[in-house]
């Protein structure tokens, strides 16, 4: 079937078995990789993309479903060749350890951050669930977040 | 995992949707409880019919009571100030459904027709007498959600029919709670109790409680309700019911090597006493 995805502010126009999950769509189609695949049960977030604004484990949509909708990756996040505020905090909190979680975390927590502004750290905690770190490394995750989420609610 | 082969049509409004669905098909909504099980090969329709951009199914509104439409997100149920006001105990069990990524896109009426003993949602519903709107190509009907809710994934949906919404009665005068001990791993409801208490001064007039996660679908438990009934809640009462409540349960247990049936069916009465304290607040 044919669908029409917008995918970092560009039109994909492609014709896919509509059980192509989106996930596959992002990787296989359009050579968006940095999307990852992880326990592929809508468990771990690897697989975490924002649809027309909110986090979304794609391994858990058909691309069908997002046929005419806006979907935004890891790979769109920086402007211009300057990272996204949530990527610098990664970078100096050294939030990341082998790093396969990091294009999850980075999408889920953007979308909270946007819409938690000055989110405490229990609240980053528990909007952390949904994705799994396995080298265990959450207190830098939980720190870049906290810095972030700070900074977007008028602090330093 | 790739599902199997299906044909998808996208339907752009119920009366199309059922014309749509064939006998070997499926509706397909958020698609986080259907295409789970059809990755994992436990489900493989031969036609999925997306109901997910239907504006009638959408929505949430108070009217006297709440009408939740199909496709209202567990995000959007929780989020929601008139299910925080008329049914607290329901906005509090979507909003742990899943994480906050499933939540946005998981419906209630997936998650109702999947019927999953361990999910949150049914056992609010049942404890709180909502019923289940249905539509099929003969007309409409409306079901009890304890008349809903028949087995271990099963429903009272025939072959053919769509969940259209789901309506609540005002729940504002009642003191209503879910608590559940929740999956280390998954959080998915080991044990889950709702309570619906209606209160006259210290005295409660009248007791709902459902139990789900430690039975095979969500359970309304008249032995409990009646142990509550007419107490002040306290100990003697409270011990009373968290018997009973094993005895309701009785014939419907779940368990696995973890979490064995008898441990579950203890936990509930555990459960069923931190509800009602959580309930009467």
């Amino acid at each position: 079937m044919q669908i029409s995805v917008t995918v970092n502010g560009v039109v994909q126009e492609r014709d896919v078995d509509p059980r192509t999950l989106l996930v596959h769509f992002l990787r296989e189609e359009l050579d968006l990789t940095g999307t990852k695949i992880g326990c592929d049960t809508s468990q771990c977030g690897a697989c975490t993309v924002h649809l027309d604004g909110k986090a979304l484990k794609s391994c858990t949509l058909l691309a069908a479903q997002a046929d005419g909708a806006n979907v935004a990756t890891i790979e769109g996040l920086a402007v211009d060749g300057e990272h996204h505020p949530m990527q610098t905090a990664f970078w100096e909190n050294h939030g990341l350890q082998c790093g396969y979680c990091t294009p999850g975390m980075i999408m889920a927590t953007t979308a909270f951050v946007k819409d938690n502004p000055g989110a405490s750290e229990e609240a980053i905690r528990h909007n952390l669930e949904g994705n799994i770190c396995r080298c265990t490394g959450y207190h830098n995750i939980v720190k870049a977040v906290k810095q972030v989420a700070d900074a977007a609610a008028g602090g330093d | 995992m790739w599902p199997n082969k299906f044909d998808y049509q996208r339907a752009e409004s119920v009366d199309q949707a059922l014309e749509l669905i064939g006998d070997e098909g499926k509706f397909l909504a958020g698609g986080h409880s259907l295409l789970p099980v059809m990755k994992l090969r436990l489900s493989a329709p031969e036609q999925l019919v997306d109901i997910g951009r239907i504006d009638s199914l959408r929505g949430i509104s108070a009217n006297g009571g709440l009408t939740i439409g199909a496709t209202a997100t567990h995000a959007e149920i929780a989020a929601s100030g008139d299910v925080q006001s008329m049914c607290g105990a329901l906005a509090d069990a979507c909003g742990g459904v899943g994480d906050q990524a499933v939540r946005n896109f998981g419906t209630i009426g997936g998650n109702i027709a999947h019927a999953d003993p361990a999910s949150d949602p049914p056992t609010v519903l049942v404890a709180c007498g909502a019923s289940i709107n249905i539509q099929g190509a003969d007309g409409s009907r409306s079901v009890d959600a304890e008349a809903f809710f028949v087995d271990l994934f099963e429903t009272d949906l025939d072959d053919g029919e769509l969940i259209t919404s789901v309506s609540l009665p005002n729940c504002s005068d009642c003191q209503c709670a879910y608590v559940k001990f929740p999956h280390p791993a998954s959080r998915y409801a080991i044990v889950g109790v709702a309570v619906c208490l209606k209160m006259d001064g210290g005295t409660c007039a009248q007791a709902d409680v459902a139990v789900g996660g430690a039975t095979v679908k969500a359970v309304k438990c008249a032995g409990a309700e009646a142990a509550l009934a007419g107490s002040t809640l306290d100990d003697a009462a409270l011990n009373a019911a968290a018997e009973a409540v094993k005895a309701d349960i009785a014939d419907w247990l779940a368990g696995d090597v973890a979490y064995p049936e008898s441990y579950r069916q203890q936990m509930a009465g555990v459960y069923l006493k931190r509800a009602v304290k959580a309930a009467a607040g």
